[in-house]
């Protein structure tokens, strides 16, 4: 980066890791774009931040952001960041994560932060596979789905993100694509500012391991999320996701509730 | 008001093609060019048409397409 090129993002993001690991086209750039403008128009401190991420492609992001960051280990993004939020309430724990990481091996502790409703964002990019490894299928890969793993497709049924979160118990839950860029910078400004769990399901691109065997272009891909998406007002069970025919998107819960640490600090305040 | 115009920074375009493809007025075009980390970045080939709508800026997911403030004579 040369001097008189002075970008407009460069408070928020560590100018000098960039251009980041992420392949061409991969959604996840435009993720953490989202995050970061969305941070910088609410004018939020950065030292007030924290961004915390597992592993997988989108656990790069916590190194990339100029806030606080912790790159916890596998599936492990919500414990670490249960703590920072109980310990730390004048904080905003906010997780970026995958599917994988957190659905896969993470999937347990995501449905109990849920319950318990802890106070943080959980932005989860959902690539439809395993990015990093080799694009191999996991708990969201759509049935009948070409990868490594399932040569003839996929034979399992697929989770429904955003109706296992909302069953679990969260105060938010969205569920937007990379190409609606505009609504996705709302819901995280949204999210940034709600007490509660909040849950935003973000559809991405996996280009180099979905798209080359499934034998699509990352800009095909692009516009089959801007095709075949319908933004509804629905019960989040109804909320289908199939990226070859229809998704829909939207924000589908919005209540508050008390959070935990909200509970904790008055049980505190009781038994003393 | 100084004139704002888009700006391509190469070095951290990787040359997805997403800025050519949904630019709502054709401001991009493919180009020949390919650079010293081997991709082919866009060209900016109707600057007169950008409306700075920034559709662009957010859907690079490379951080390569800022708006800036335009020094020259304008």
């Amino acid at each position: 980066m040369t001097e008189e090129m002075k970008h407009p993002l460069s408070d928020y993001l560590r100018m000098d890791r960039l251009p980041h690991i992420w392949c061409a086209g991969c959604g996840l750039g435009i993720i953490l774009h989202s995050y970061v403008e969305a941070i910088q128009e609410l004018s939020m401190d950065l030292d007030k931040i924290v961004t915390v991420s597992g592993i997988g492609c989108a656990g790069r992001a916590s190194g990339y952001v100029n806030t606080d960051a912790f790159h916890t280990t596998h599936g492990r993004a919500l414990p670490f960041a249960t703590g920072i939020s109980i310990s730390r309430p004048d904080l905003k724990t906010v997780v970026i994560s995958g599917d994988g990481d957190l659905f896969a091996i993470g999937g347990n502790h995501l449905i109990h932060a849920a319950r318990r409703n802890v106070d943080m964002l959980v932005i989860c990019s959902n690539n439809f596979n395993y990015g990093m490894t080799g694009a191999q299928y996991g708990p969201t890969t759509p049935l009948n789905t070409r990868t490594p793993t399932s040569p003839y497709g996929s034979i399992e049924n697929p989770f429904n993100l955003v109706a296992l979160v909302a069953s679990s118990g969260a105060t938010m839950v969205s569920r937007w694509t990379v190409y609606h860029v505009y609504h996705l910078k709302n819901a995280i400004k949204k999210g940034l500012q709600k007490k509660g769990f909040s849950f935003i399901e973000v559809i991405s691109p996996c280009t180099t391991g979905f798209g080359r065997l499934n034998k699509q272009t990352p800009i095909e891909m692009m516009r089959q999320l801007r095709d075949n998406t319908k933004i509804m007002k629905v019960h989040p069970m109804e909320a289908t996701i199939d990226p070859s025919t229809e998704i829909i998107i939207g924000d589908f819960v919005d209540v508050r509730k008390p959070t935990y640490g909200e509970i904790l600090r008055e049980l505190e305040a009781k038994a003393r | 008001m100084a004139k704002q115009r888009i700006k391509l920074i190469k070095q951290l375009c990787k040359g997805c093609g997403y800025c050519i493809e949904f630019c709502p007025n054709n401001v991009f075009e493919k180009s020949e060019e390919i650079t010293e980390r081997g991709v082919t970045p866009p060209r900016i080939k109707n600057p007169d048409k950008c409306t700075l709508c920034g559709l662009c800026t957010r859907l690079c997911p490379d951080f390569a397409l800022i708006i800036e403030e335009d020094e020259g004579d304008g």
